[in-house]
């Protein structure tokens, strides 16, 4: 049994905001829901199948699904941080294969700038029932220490520099320049990444991605709905997911679960790295672009910083362009949860609708990998193959 | 730069590691380990995340590591080095170096325990470490 060939993505969509202070959260996830329809050639009423996580306000999916006056046949909320778009594409593939929806939608929203969360740099606690919170907590766990902890092992052990992370933000900025709708469109040099200031050693403010307010939907159809429609065919054709953790106090920072999600998803697709033409690599920091493009196979283990030096991570000059609307390092990360545009942007390359300047030619097969959690401490990885029929 | 300690909230004891906080209040830091396959793990846990078996025994650490990641929260007041320092009984714990230079913290440094009290005036001491 596979979901290969079982399941087309038939409408994205990014909504064009970065600050939503005029917008509620569930206004953005229904603005985001009706923008991938439309973009479909679908109503509301065509929805069967509805997919969300913990952005969602309200219990799982119910509030939204309320708000939005879906009548379904299938529902999945399920939560793994940034990374759950990704899984859900996935799932619902699964969903559509087994005949349990025939169109499924996935929304994410949120709006972390018009509250003035401290995304990255306070702890968060996810309640003291969570059994790690206490052996945690106190020690000031927050998102860009503990994928600092990553990027600082990772140095350790295979002499990665910061000069080669900077690369990663250098290949976003020159995306980023073409879209207008991006938060940061100017072109950075290594340079100005590396002599930006230190967050969390050894992660500088340039190796950090955007805040944003904003959202994003994604539909997926079975292949009899998505051939009645007028959009170009792209079919998921691989799908990987697989948490990671600490193993009981087993600690290794230096891969993540994506050693695992990218195998089961190539293994489907029946294809390797080297066929992908376009990837969108989640790019919460620099390094985690670096340890995913490692663990997905895209080069050896610890050969990631070479990898991505001299912009071979620039679309039209490098071998493997990646987030070419300039990714969260750049354009946006809605709801501090980067993985929903991931797909997105890969949807547009597969359509031939990225910009002309960073658009990969030819671009018949595409890979979208999120990371949810942290990389820290524990995550889930998921990986979704594409292509264009 | 050595810089003035942070306060560290108290932990919330539970159950499950009731019998832990109450050892690090007596100045001892456990670690699980399993009666059945011989493994450690941390965090302390009811069920062994390496065999499945409940029958767990905390047994007291030498309180001896060694730091196998470490970063600074630059951005934070007072700045902080929050570490996973790997005990030489085996497990990697999430903790905090403390009462050291912030610029010199390195990969395979011997460090000790050295427990730190908390923001509630009954709440455990966490383990935190110093350089050894
Ligand atoms: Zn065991």
């Amino acid at each position: 049994m596979s979901i290969n060939g079982k399941a087309y993505i038939a409408g994205v969509y990014e909504h064009p905001t970065r600050k939503a202070t005029d917008k509620s959260l569930a206004q953005l996830h229904a603005e985001s829901a009706l923008g991938a329809l439309k973009d479909a050639g679908l109503t509301k009423d065509d929805v069967d199948g509805y997919f969300c996580a913990g952005d969602a306000p309200g219990l799982g999916p119910l509030s939204l699904v309320d708000y939005m006056g879906l009548k379904l046949k299938h529902l999945d909320a399920t939560e793994t941080g940034g990374s759950s778009y990704v899984l859900h594409v996935g799932h619902a593939a699964e969903a559509i294969a087994m005949g349990k929806c025939s169109v499924a939608l996935i929304t994410l929203a949120g709006r972390p700038r018009a509250e003035g969360m401290a995304t990255g740099t306070a702890p968060r606690n996810y309640g003291s029932s969570a059994p790690d919170v206490a052996f945690e907590f106190p020690f000031g766990p927050t998102v860009v220490n503990m994928y600092a902890m990553c990027a600082q092992r990772h140095m350790y052990e295979y002499g990665t520099t910061s000069e080669q992370l900077a690369w990663i933000k250098v290949a976003a900025s020159h995306h980023a320049q073409y879209n207008e709708n991006a938060m940061l469109r100017n072109v950075v040099t290594v340079d100005e990444v590396v002599n930006s200031p230190m967050i969390a050693d050894p992660l500088h403010r340039l190796d950090c991605c955007v805040i944003s307010d904003g959202g994003g939907a994604i539909i997926v159809t079975s292949p009899e709905v998505a051939k009645t429609l007028k959009r170009p065919l792209v079919k998921v054709i691989g799908a990987g997911e697989a948490p990671k953790h600490q193993m009981g106090g087993k600690v290794d920072l230096t891969y993540s679960g994506a050693v695992w999600s990218g195998p089961m998803a190539f293994d489907e697709a029946h294809v390797k790295p080297t066929d992908i033409k376009y990837a969108s690599i989640y790019d919460s920091f620099t390094i985690t672009v670096l340890m995913q493009l490692e663990d997905l196979g895209f080069c050896e283990k610890g050969k990631g910083g070479a990898f991505v030096s001299d912009g071979n991570l620039i679309a039209g000059t490098g071998k493997l362009p990646f987030n070419t609307d300039g990714g969260g390092l750049c354009n946006n990360h809605p709801a501090n949860r980067g993985g929903l545009t991931k797909v997105i942007e890969a949807v547009r390359q597969l359509r031939g609708e990225a910009h002309p300047n960073v658009q990969v030619q030819n671009c018949d097969l595409a890979l979208a990998h999120g990371t949810g959690g942290s990389l820290g401490t524990r995550h889930g990885s998921a990986t979704v193959i594409m292509e264009r029929e | 730069m050595t810089v003035k300690q942070r306060a560290f909230p108290s932990p919330i004891a539970d159950p499950d590691t009731e019998q832990f906080w109450s050892a690090a209040k007596n100045g001892k830091l456990m670690v699980g380990s399993c009666n059945s396959c011989g493994e450690k793990h941390y965090y302390p846990r009811g069920i062994c995340p390496h065999c499945g078996a409940q029958d767990i025994t905390l047994v007291e650490a030498s309180g001896k590591g060694e730091i196998y990641s470490w970063s600074v929260l630059r951005r934070a007041d007072p700045p902080f080095a929050i570490a996973y320092v790997t005990l030489d009984e085996g497990p990697t714990m999430m903790t905090n170096i403390i009462e050291c230079d912030l610029d010199t913290l390195a990969i395979g440094q011997r460090v000790k325990l050295k427990f730190s009290e908390t923001e509630e005036a009954d709440g455990p001491p966490v383990p935190t470490f110093v350089l050894d």
